[in-house]
Order: C-alpha cells, then structure tokens, then sequence
C-alpha cells in the first residue's frame, strides 16, 4: 500500500471532473422538481444522452456536437415522461421507472456496434499562463469545456430561480398548481419545459460519462449515477448551490475509493466499489429529517378539473 | 376539443381492459421497432409469442415458461403489496441477490453432508436474506423519513457488489480450478430445487409463487391488513383517522416483498441457475415493476402477466438465435409494455369528451 501516491492536488482537479456528470443531471431534475415533478428516470435519460451523444461524436468526428445531440436525446426521451404525466396523467413514480427501464433497452440497442470504440477527444479549455499558476492552475484551469458549462448551469439555474419572473412562476407551479392555474398560468406547458430542461441536462451527464470519463460506450455504463444525481436533489433541499456541494462531496468519494483501489489499500475492491452508494444512503438518512423545503406540489398529479 | 373527465370511481371495465390494449399497442410498435432493425415484424411477433407456446419445440419451452415465471411472479406480489399501500420498492433486483447469496450460503456451509433438513433450512436462510435487505430502507424509512425509494435501489448496487464479492472469495468453488464462481448445487441433492415431476418446470419456486399468489389474493380480499394496504394507498389520511398504524405497515409491506424476492433469489440459485457467479442475478428485480403493473396489483393478473413477461424472455432468446434479433431489443420491448400500460391508463381513471367545453350553470 503507498498512500503516498495519491496527491491531493489532482484528487482535488478529478474530483472536479468526477463530480460533472452527478452535477448535470442533479441540476436538471433540481429545476423539474422545482415545477413539481418527480422524474425517476434520470438514470434512462442519462444512458440515452450517453449514447447519442457517443454515436453523434464518433459518425461526426465532433464531441462538442455529441454533446448538443445527447441534449437533445436526452429532451426527447423525456418528452416520453412529460406526455405520460401531463397528458395522459399517470403516475410519476411508475412513469420515471418506466423511462429508466426503457431508456436502458433503447440505449443497449442503439449502442451495440458502437462498444469498443475510441470517441473523438474534446481538447481542454486553453487558459494559457492562467493554467501554469501552481495549485490553483491544476484545480482550476486544466479542465474540459464541460465542466465550466456545468457551473455556468448551476449559476444560470440559481440566478433564474431566484431573480427572475420565470423563476418566480416555476416555483409557484412547484408549490402550488391549483393556485397558479387560477391565476393563469400554464400548468402543464411549465412543467413540460422543465421536464425538458431535466432531459437535456441529463443527457449531457451521460454524455460526459461516455465520451470523457470513461471514454467508451458500455451497456449500463451509468452504473446508479442517475440515482445518486436523485439523492443529491434531497441532499441539497432543492437548492442549486447545495446540488454543487453534494455533487462535489459524491465525485470527491467516487474518486478516492478509484485512489485507494489503484493504491493498492487492503480492503476489496468490491468493498471500496460499494462505498458511494452507501454513503449516498448515510447522506440521505441525515438530511431527511428535514422535509420541509420540499415543494409542496412535487409529484401530484395535475388536472384542471379538481 | 378532446377533454379528459375525472370519472367519480375508476372504470371497471377499462382496469381490465388496459393490460390486453397495451400488449396489442406494444405489438404494434415493437413490429416498427423490429421492421427498423432489418427484420420480418409480423415473422418477430409470431417467434416470440407463438413459437415458445405452439411452435416445433415448445415441448422444450413450455416448462421454460414456469420456470422464468416463477421468479416474476414471486417478487411481482410482494412489490405489488407495497406499491398499493403507496410503499416503493425499487430494489427487488438487491434482495433478490442477497437472498441467492444467503440461500446458497446455508447450503454450501453443510456440503457434503446430505440430510432432508438442509433444503428446508435454505428456503429460510433465502427468505432471511431477501427480508433484512428491505428492511434496512423499512428501518430508515420509519425512523428518519428516508426516502425508501433511493435506498433500496442504491442497495442493489451494494447487493451488486457483495455478489462479486461472495463468488470470488467466500463462496466460491475450491474445486473450480480458480474460475469465479460457486460450487453447483445442482450436483448437491439436498440443497437442489429439482422438478417436482420431472421434465415439467415445475419446481418449488413455483409453488411458492403459486401460494404467494393465493396468500395476497386473500390477504387484500378479506383480511384486514389487506384492507388496511388498500385505504392507506388510497387516502393515507383516511387510513390513520381508521387506526392503521403507517410505521408497521411500510415495515410489512417492504418485509414481505424482501421476503419473497430472496425466495425468488434462493430458489434460482439452487435450480435453474445452480451456482452463485458474478453475473447471477439477470433483471428479474427490475422486470417484476413490470409485472406487477402489468398485473394490476392484482394477484390472479400478477400471474398472468408474469407468465407474459416469461413468454417474452423465451420468445425473445428463440428470435436472437433464430433472426438474430438484438437481445436489447427484447428489453426497449418490455420497457414500451409499461410505457403504453401507464398511457391507456388514462381511460380508466378519466372520460374522454370530445367537443367544446361546457361551462356548467
């Protein structure tokens, strides 16, 4: 065992990277549910955006291409949530297990030639001087594109709950439908965009998975993070910031168990492998008590009628 | 204008007739899906849903049928208990694998000592496993308001884990030449699940299932922790006001469907699979969602649809070796199933009015 190997510095920067995935789709599903909606298909969105984005990138040469299409693989398959839920009025949880379950077959058929292929690099963002800086250089300036426009996502999702009008009225969906469909806005129409904005988001976090984390296309190759990218919604009380938190704390662990296995530390890997989904649980069991931020809409199901 | 009218009690005929529309639209849809891979979509449907049960060799599949069955079934009742009492367990697929893991475990630790007892004490040890799993999001739940949801399913994956855990170390097979894996407890005749009558499929998991099957149809049907599953799902609050204490009944509800899915696990391990191995459990966990759905929460259409879903995993290995259908192509299938159930839905809680809206005077 060498402990010693491990330097804290380049933890710090792949944690960083480790966390994007977790932060995209936390932050998607943060906004869907801030309209009231449960969407448990994170995980089907994510390996779809995984996918798409995968194929788009290898046929085209372009990653950053492959990740606006695993986006948009991602919206649609939501879209397939946002008719069950706001048409045809079925129940959120069985919807969102639905979409992961389908979303893990459609994806598996889709990617079947496409294992054991290189995808194209997406090149790091050039700081110049900015990424010699020691420390801070390797922490902060020696990422890929993705990673900033994560952060940009959770700053715009922030900024846009909290400053704006469209925040405002999204929020109100969230908490109360009946109320702000008697005040005229448009229940379903809301929350079909944030369902969308939950696929997109997703699908990117996929994406990042299969062309830059691994890089390479797996069946089932998002292993739970969708689920834990749920958990951290919890964690973070339905707050943007806090999902940055959460999903930093989540990379931070899933990459120091990666050290400690490649460091060689006495316990099994298998034992190591299972600690981010126990420590999601401890996480979650702390942070339950307090229940109240939740909105008070989320996962009821809408119908002018009542 | 098309509207949708809240009916004041779901419509009894559409609840029944649902599952037999989805399956047709799913027909339908899953012929496109395999007229876009290349292949005959009517040649497809056909292999899937009538070669296992009337084809050239179904005398070879039709026991296939109880046989994958059997599991479906099993942990589709248990989950079926909780998701009408408004409980959601998503991690069947973990217990599953925790009642294997101890199930095989209790067997291995008598080999080769054979005795009538040491099946018997397996069915135990399998149920043992299948029930403390669920009940650790039970627990969480009850105490500190978890959300049942994410901890059982983040608990497959820890299941996932042990899983490889037991077949590469404790369990695995000193005579296996260092290949992973347990040692089969087919070649173990206390601790095998052999058919009842030879040759048939039926082996004691189906029995179990089809006494599950009778014990929730009673259950829900007259006694009254049935009944107190049935308000709770309905009107939680309706529930408390009648003396239905919450804490017990997620604690039941999660229990027994742990239960029954470590049966489920337990009873694989010992026949149709025979060896703990890294790659053991296949799904059913997962696919039981479906079931249970697909049955209604229903017991006696939990059974049915799980003899389906078992037609389509028999069906859907006869078409990839015989079309070369992609396997994957079976679950986006499976998956539409439950798509096009939670769609038609729609027609049994609601109207459907066509024309202008009325305002009402």
């Amino acid at each position: 065992m060498d402990l010693s190997a491990i330097n804290p510095i380049i933890l710090i920067a792949a944690l960083i990277s480790a966390a994007t995935p977790i932060l995209l789709a936390a932050t998607g599903e943060l906004v869907a549910e801030r309209a009231g909606v449960l969407n448990l298909g994170v995980e089907g969105m994510m390996i779809t955006g995984a996918v798409c984005g995968f194929i788009i990138s290898v046929n085209t040469g372009s990653p950053a291409f492959g990740f606006v299409m695993a986006a948009v693989g991602g919206a649609m398959l939501s879209l397939l949530f946002a008719f069950l839920t706001q048409v045809a009025l079925a129940n959120q949880v069985a919807s969102g297990l639905a979409l992961t379950l389908f979303g893990l077959g459609i994806s598996s058929l889709m990617g079947q030639n496409y294992v054991g292929i290189k995808p194209p690099r997406l090149e790091d963002v050039n700081f110049g001087p900015l990424s010699d800086i020691p420390v801070l250089g390797t922490i902060l300036f020696s990422h890929n594109p993705i990673v900033y426009v994560g952060l940009l996502i959770v700053a715009a999702v922030w900024a846009t709950l909290k400053f704006t009008r469209a925040g405002l009225v999204l929020r109100a969906v969230g908490e109360n439908h009946d109320a702000a469909h008697a005040l005229g806005y448009k229940v379903k129409r809301i929350r079909t965009l944030a369902i969308m904005f939950g696929g997109a988001c997703a699908g990117m976090g996929g994406a990042y998975i299969s062309l830059i984390r691994v890089p390479q296309w797996t069946e089932g190759m998002t292993a739970g993070v969708g689920w834990i990218a749920l958990a951290i919604v919890v964690f973070a009380s339905w707050k943007p910031w806090r999902v940055l938190l959460g999903a930093y704390l989540f990379g931070g662990i899933t990459q120091l168990q990666l050290n400690l296995q490649g460091a060689g530390v006495a316990i099994p890997v298998e034992y190591l492998a299972m600690s981010p989904y126990i420590v999601t649980i401890v996480v979650l069991v702390i942070l339950s008590a307090d229940k109240s931020r939740a909105p008070g809409s989320l996962g009821r199901i809408f119908h002018a009628s009542q | 204008m098309i509207r949708f009218e809240k009916r004041p009690q779901p419509s009894r005929l559409f609840s029944l007739a649902t599952p037999l529309l989805a399956v047709m639209a799913t027909m339908v849809f899953g012929g496109f899906l395999f007229a876009v891979l290349g292949k005959d979509p009517v040649q497809s449907i056909v292999t899937i849903f009538w070669e296992p049960l009337f084809g050239e060799f179904a005398f070879y599949y039709r026991p296939q049928l109880l046989i994958k069955g059997a599991p479906l079934v099993l942990i589709a009742i248990g989950l079926a208990l909780g998701f009408k009492a408004g409980v959601w367990n998503i991690g069947a697929e973990g217990q599953y694998i925790m009642g294997a893991i101890f199930g095989a475990g209790v067997g291995l630790a008598f080999y080769p000592t054979e005795s009538l007892w040491i099946f018997p004490l397996m069915i135990l040890a399998g149920a043992f496993g299948g029930w403390m799993w669920a009940t650790i999001p039970a627990i969480l739940k009850v105490k500190f308001g978890t959300n049942e949801i994410l901890v059982s399913l983040m608990l497959v994956y820890v299941a996932e884990q042990f899983l490889a855990s037991m077949s590469l170390g404790l369990l695995k097979n000193p005579e296996g030449f260092g290949f992973p894996g347990s040692r089969n407890l087919q070649q173990y005749a206390s601790a095998h699940n052999t058919d009842i009558i030879a040759g048939s499929g039926m082996h004691w998991g189906v029995v179990a299932a089809l006494i599950a099957v009778i014990f929730a149809y009673v259950l829900l049907a007259r006694h009254r922790l049935g009944f107190a599953i049935r308000v709770t799902g309905e009107a939680p609050r309706a529930a408390r006001f009648g003396g239905v204490n919450p804490s017990r009944l997620v604690l039941f509800c999660l229990g027994i469907s742990g239960m029954l899915a470590g049966l489920a696990g337990m009873f694989e391990v010992s026949g149709p699979a025979g060896q703990i191995t890294i790659d053991f459990n296949v799904g059913y966990g997962f696919t039981a969602i479906i079931v249970a759905f697909l049955g209604r929460l229903h017991p006696i259409g939990i059974m049915f649809a799980g003899l389906l879903m078992a037609l389509t995993y028999i069906g859907g290995d006869i078409a990839q070796s015989q079309l070369q259908l992609p396997a994957a192509a079976i679950q986006v299938f499976q998956g539409m199933l439950l798509f096009f159930l939670l769609a038609f839905d729609l027609l049994t809680n609601y109207r459907v009015r066509i024309g202008s809206s009325e305002v009402p005077t």
